[in-house]
């Protein structure tokens, strides 16, 4: 039996091992979320906040996702409607706030622990459309930065790569360092089964991953 | 594990199940291994006593000489099967390839009786082949041991596939082609040895410069990759992988899980484990043919040089689709081959001779091309168009008056020419001279398929097909050298 980590337990794991994720911070009520941006300085407006909790999978279906906040103000209203929003289903909550981040490429990478291959990293064409896109690189996890250059070639979007409706050509190499760190997720991190990052948005060409989603082996969670 | 080589180079071989009837298997694999030419003994054993294509028939192993055989062949049904292997090992046996089926595919009772075939070869430490298998080809012991043909031509290519047919496949392909095989060996079911096996033999073989694999299904897919893996740094593998379109239909929480499909994910062990994948069984054979035949490319960049133009054409369209890049001419190398044709050549990249040609120009060019330092891989288009005209005028109702003997005779040596300039400049030059034309398979007996076939090198049935082949070699030439190999 597998669970799913919220996006902030997600987000602290992959992070640790290296994947580039947008600054965020965390907090249970209104007052704790805006001491916390208060006291966090890579947290910069316009933010984006969520209410996030394991039980919450779609947030943007249930409408639990706030975009482009411009201020404290505006950030402690919708703090306190994102939490009047919580069910007694959704169990533990909390509003997570994170900086808006801009970019038009989207990437999707992820994780997946294969029954014939075991653990294996994906990247590929992000966005709400990646599934029905399917372009789409997997290796076995670990991967050196050698693997993660030959995904990169593999996509069969290669455009995206170079300069981009006024955005420079994207980094590779920024993008190579964060698939190696997420197959190192994969390979190491104890009861990982899957893990979503999308979009992992390309800004300034270099990765930064704005979702992230961990299913882990339940028991294995401390 | 045990030792392969009496599978595929045994001094003496026992079959068990000879028959006297010409249909049965038994008959047949002593048939095939003697019309093959097979040098080593040869001990048929049958409860039928007499003789069956002139050897004696033996009643038992126990009449075979001590250490005489060192692989049985077995026809026989599994219920005997243990005894008769205990009966070989003790007459010196260490390698097996049971042809029988009845086992794992059978249902339980086939499944117990494979399982204690394991454990009996493993205490006998007898390399196990099959069972179910069509049986085992090597070349260099001039070896056809199966139950059904063909035998194919001596060659570097090695071959192991979890369907006996599409061993067959590949020897015809073999024969058709005159790119030879140097072993073959169908797995059967595979309860010993499995394709790493073999592919670790192969990786090994003096005899062998290339493995082409046949794939159904992948028991422990991180097993293969980490015995493939570092196989593959050392010889090429082609895989071709049946079942493959198959999409994963797993019930999935996570994008990552619903965008894994079975193939995607082979796909990645491939490109990582260096592993060839070819999409289908020609083009498995037409690659591994390939790397068997030709010096590996530094790089992507391919002059294309024809006598026709639409096949120039053609053969850069096919580029679109792979890692390969037509490139520009270099200026150095423009300005030489300005010497050796008329102005109206298309000074670009195809190199169209449009009929500029005289005696000598198709090798000159080849030669200027293949050894230009800025210059990957060549594909030379347009020959056998002489000798097919050679051929209508020789058939027609002139010859061989009118001079056309000795145009045809002019022709036909030109034809020949170019593919021998093709082979020995490639050799010298190091670098990878594909040649490709429809009578490959339209008129085989033309003397420049003809000629390609009589050296062992594979002439292309087109350039789509020339370029896909090359294609995989420049993918495992860049595998190499991104990893410093």
């Amino acid at each position: 039996m597998s669970i799913t980590l919220s996006e902030a337990e997600s987000r602290r794991i992959v992070s640790g091992y290296g994947v580039p994720v947008s600054p965020f911070v965390t907090g249970t009520s209104t007052a704790e979320v805006l001491a916390a941006v208060e006291a966090d300085a890579s947290v910069t407006f316009p933010v984006v906040a969520k209410l996030c909790g394991r039980a919450i999978a779609h947030k943007t279906e249930r409408g639990l996702v706030r975009l482009r906040i411009a201020d404290t103000d505006a950030l402690a209203a919708a703090c306190d409607e994102l939490l009047g929003k919580a069910v007694p289903d959704d169990g533990e909550v909390e509003v997570l706030v994170s900086t808006m981040v801009d970019g038009n490429r989207e990437l999707i990478a992820g994780l997946n622990d294969d029954p014939q291959f075991g653990m294996t990293v994906m990247v590929g064409v992000g966005g709400i459309l990646a599934e029905a896109i399917r372009d789409v690189s997997f290796r076995l996890a670990p991967i050196t930065a050698v693997d993660a250059a030959e995904m990169l070639d593999d996509l069969a979007t290669q455009r995206l790569f170079g300069d981009f409706r006024g955005e420079p050509e994207a980094d590779r190499a920024a993008i190579v360092e964060a698939l190696v760190a997420l197959a190192r997720a994969g390979a190491e991190e104890p009861g990982l089964r899957s893990a979503d990052l999308n979009p992992l948005i390309l800004v300034d060409g270099k990765p930064i991953a704005v979702d992230a989603l961990l299913e882990i082996e339940e028991g294995d969670d401390a | 594990m045990p030792d392969l080589g009496a599978l595929f180079d045994p001094k003496g071989i026992i079959i068990t199940g000879v028959s006297n009837h010409p249909g049965k298997f038994g008959f047949v694999t002593l048939h095939n291994l003697l019309a093959s030419g097979y040098e080593g003994a040869v001990y048929p054993v049958s409860r039928e006593s007499g003789e069956v294509l002139g050897l004696d028939v033996l009643g038992s192993i126990d009449d075979v000489p001590d250490g005489a055989a060192d692989m049985l062949f077995i026809c026989t049904p599994p219920a005997i099967n243990e005894g008769l292997l205990r009966q070989a090992a003790a007459k010196g046996v260490t390698a097996a390839f049971c042809a029988a089926g009845g086992y794992r595919e059978a249902g339980p009772e086939g499944v117990e009786m494979e399982q204690r075939l394991i454990a009996l070869c493993d205490e006998l430490g007898i390399a196990l082949a099959g069972p179910n298998g069509q049986g085992v080809v090597s070349t260099p012991s001039s070896m056809c041991a199966q139950i059904v043909a063909p035998f194919a031509p001596a060659g570097k290519i090695a071959i192991a596939s979890q369907s006996g047919n599409f061993v067959s496949s590949f020897l015809n392909l073999a024969n058709h082609t005159g790119v030879g095989v140097s072993r073959a060996v169908a797995a059967g079911n595979a309860s010993v040895l499995g394709i790493a096996d073999y592919v670790e033999y192969f990786t090994d073989d003096p005899e062998t410069a290339v493995s082409l694999v046949y794939i159904e299904s992948v028991d422990d897919g991180r097993e293969m990759f980490e015995r493939m893996a570092p196989l593959a740094a050392r010889k090429p593998i082609v895989v071709v992988k049946g079942g493959a379109s198959a999409a994963g239909a797993r019930a999935a929480a996570s994008h990552t899980g619903a965008l894994a499909s079975d193939d995607a994910v082979f796909d990645g062990m491939c490109r990582q484990a260096g592993l060839i994948r070819a999409r289908d069984v020609e083009e498995a054979f037409e690659a591994a043919a390939t790397f068997a035949t030709q010096p590996l490319p530094d790089g992507d960049r391919v002059v294309v040089v024809t006598t026709v133009g639409g096949w120039g054409v053609a053969a850069v369209d096919a580029m679109a689709d792979t890692r390969l890049d037509p490139a520009a001419l270099p200026d150095d190398l423009m300005a030489a081959i300005d010497e050796k044709l008329p102005p109206r050549w298309s000074k670009n990249n195809p190199i169209d001779m449009a009929g500029g040609e005289t005696r000598d120009t198709v090798p000159e060019i080849l030669q200027l091309v293949a050894e230009h330092p800025d210059v990957d891989s060549v594909v030379l288009l347009g020959v056998g168009i002489q000798s097919n005209t050679a051929s209508m005028m020789r058939n027609g109702p002139f010859f061989p008056d009118h001079g056309l003997e000795r145009i045809v005779g002019f022709h036909e040596r030109q034809d020949t020419r170019y593919a021998e300039a093709a082979a020995e400049i490639s050799t010298a030059t190091g670098t990878p001279i594909m040649v490709a034309t429809e009578l490959a398979n339209a008129g085989p007996d033309n003397p420049a398929p003809a000629t390609l076939h009589a050296l062992g090198r594979l002439c292309h049935a087109s350039a789509g097909r020339a370029v896909r082949s090359l294609h995989h070699l420049a993918g495992y030439s860049a595998w190499r050298q991104a990893r410093g190999l």
